[in-house]
């Protein structure tokens, strides 16, 4: 399976262009990853510092450093930031444009310019959420739900917002649609379906949502905006529309969308564990249609967001049901991670304990998820602080630590160039103790009643919220210290070789960083794709 | 026409007088969409409106976007597609239903 090469790498290989326009006229699927890394990375942080300030504001009662409109605006911006153009894409539109096509042995994906098309979307979308910020009637201050009937109300720039959302959903589509086709096209000779690595089969489960969930949101924003112009009645209950037909219709995209935001994330802590325990996945077949389950499943406890809305009991006791369905093949999953490590030769290096910590955080959110999921103690923590920690714990913990595990074992795969691994692990540890004192007060002030989206509170709950703002700054830390290492090991010259953590899936059998077309000859495959025998 | 069915890179041309029949069948079913609203069904009304429009859907991707001279395997996802549909309808009617 090893293959030689003795092309320029993609890096070295601008193809006639010039400087950025190598990149944002480039169609070369490793090249539209790192664009996409660069933006989300730029958004991640912009958005972290938002919840920084918001932090900042709850570290004592009463109004410290903003008054309540502007804290509803930023904790809207921070959400709107995080989901619409930061946790959606994510993972897939970096790591599954960067390694899907080398992963199953192509040379691009199935189509290379609505592939850069996507990007372009995405920065189109990016652009008119930004300035949905700053211009206009002042940030929206809605939340990242918009729900009816306030959205179709508030004197805010909700339009320009909603239509970003809705753009957004295109660059989302087109880039599934790409996945689609270019697992079923274009998978090396020999790769079938079950030899197919795990990851590339978490962006295929992740991919259909994309394709068949997002048009739903998309067009009921687009009702939002029709109803906000021509007051047509589909939700205000004063123009004879239903508001609780809003959250069907939003939750039966946006639940989904958590699992195009976590699905990645699994996906890439099935690559990481069998490399560091030096070991083949256990359950191959069980992760692989898991993923399956997940999306499938998933499409339909979108209720569970909306016990308290008024919607009838039939249906809550139904999507509650289904709820705990869906937990089943996420624990499959972890029962396969730990199975893989159990008499495992296990080297715990930075991406290890990167997914390690994932395990352990999207635990916590996983079972904090099933009293939510439960009838009777959803009413009692419903809008609490209790669910800001649950959801913080899956998509920070889960997908934002899948995220940083990604980075951290692909990043000599991609730039060629090793990081200090001693500044990775300080970095991990302060990152793994803020996350945890930053949240885990928010579960207990949370059960003791603290309401979300407030900007002030009752002096009992001084004292969480005040670790929980000491863990935030813990954290902002962490994350600077992590993304500087990150990028002197660009700037450094400590090469990291083609191979440095022993991996045995395709992308660790081409040269670091790959050439422009991955392969001199596409191999051939024949084993499965963990197999660690000599 | 039917010794092509598995070949899909084969061009396939359909002949005028299929693509008439497959309009007027269009327009047909569109005419029975108005007509119905007329019809007091109660909660079904949903439910026809939306039969109608997926055996619309349906015809348009059979013989105008040529799912029956594809793979059985693009016809499976279609199909899943609809399922998949008909089932957030019906799950978001049990709250509807029960109210």
């Amino acid at each position: 399976m090893e293959t030689q090469n003795n092309q320029l790498n993609y890096i070295e290989d601008t193809q006639g262009r010039w400087g950025i326009f190598a990149w944002i006229f480039s169609t070369d699927h490793k090249r539209i990853g790192i664009l996409y890394l660069i933006s989300i990375t730029t958004f991640f942080l912009l958005a972290a510092l938002m919840g920084g300030l918001m932090r900042l504001e709850l570290i004592a009662p009463g109004e410290t450093i903003m008054d309540a409109q502007t804290y509803n605006g930023l904790f809207t911006v921070h959400g709107i930031i995080m989901i619409f153009l930061v946790v959606i894409p994510g993972l897939g539109a970096v790591f599954g444009n960067f390694f899907l096509p080398i992963m199953i042995g192509a040379r691009d994906v199935a189509f290379p310019r609505l592939n850069l098309f996507s990007w372009w979307i995405y920065m189109a979308g990016a652009i008119l959420a930004v300035y949905s910020q700053f211009a206009g009637d002042g940030p929206p201050d809605t939340g990242w739900t918009f729900y009816a009937p306030y959205s179709t109300e508030s004197g805010t720039n909700v339009v320009a917002a909603v239509f970003a959302a809705f753009v957004l959903g295109f660059s989302s589509i087109l880039t599934g649609l790409n996945f689609i086709v270019t697992i079923h096209r274009m998978r090396a000779p020999g790769m079938t379906w079950f030899k197919m690595p795990l990851f590339p089969w978490s962006l295929y489960a992740t991919a259909w949502i994309q394709v068949l969930a997002t048009p739903i949101v998309g067009i009921t924003l687009m009702m939002i905006v029709a109803e906000r112009l021509f007051q047509i009645g589909f939700f205000d209950p004063a123009l004879g529309g239903d508001p609780i037909l809003y959250q069907h219709l939003f939750w039966i995209y946006s639940h989904p969308a958590v699992y195009i935001m976590i699905l990645p994330a699994m996906g890439v802590i099935t690559e990481i564990i069998p490399t560091f325990a030096k070991k083949s996945i256990f359950g191959y077949k069980a992760i692989a249609l898991s993923s399956v389950a997940i999306a499938a499943v998933g499409y339909f406890v979108w209720g569970h967001h909306m016990y308290t809305s008024g919607m009838s009991g039939t249906a809550r006791w139904f999507f509650s049901f289904l709820t705990f369905i869906v937990a089943i093949p996420s624990a499959i999953k972890v029962f396969n991670w730990v199975a893989t490590m159990y008499k495992g030769s296990i080297d715990a290096r930075t991406p290890f304990l990167y997914a390690a910590t994932f395990i352990f955080l999207f635990m916590i959110g996983g079972l904090t998820g099933l009293v939510l999921g439960s009838l009777a103690t959803d009413v009692h923590v419903h809008d609490t602080s209790f669910v800001v920690a649950h959801f913080h714990y899956i998509i920070f913990g889960g997908m934002g630590f899948a995220f940083f595990a990604a980075i951290h074992y692909w990043w000599p795969k991609m730039f060629g160039k090793m990081y200090n691994e001693r500044v990775a692990n300080i970095a991990w540890l302060i990152t793994f103790v803020g996350f945890n004192v930053l949240y885990f007060p928010l579960f207990v002030i949370g059960i003791q009643g603290m309401p979300r989206r407030y900007f002030d509170y009752l002096p009992e709950f001084h004292a969480g919220h005040l670790i929980s703002t000491i863990g935030a700054f813990i954290l902002l830390s962490g994350l600077f210290l992590m993304i500087i290492n990150i990028y002197r090991a660009k700037k450094h010259v400590t090469p990291a070789g083609d191979n440095p953590w022993g991996g045995v899936t395709l992308e660790w059998q081409v040269p670091s960083p790959p050439p422009t077309l991955n392969f001199d000859e596409i191999p051939t495959i024949t084993k499965s794709p963990y197999s660690f025998e000599k | 026409m039917e010794n092509h069915e598995h070949e899909p890179h084969e061009n396939h041309i359909t002949s005028y007088t299929t693509l008439a029949k497959v309009l007027i069948g269009l327009l047909f079913l569109t005419f029975i969409t108005v007509a119905v609203t007329g019809i007091h069904l109660g909660p079904l009304t949903v439910a026809v409106a939306l039969i109608i429009a997926c055996v619309k859907g349906g015809i348009v991707l059979t013989w105008f976007m040529h799912l029956k001279f594809e793979l059985p395997v693009f016809r499976y996802m279609v199909l899943g597609v609809f399922l998949l549909f008909a089932l957030i309808i019906i799950v978001t009617f049990f709250d509807y239903a029960f109210r």
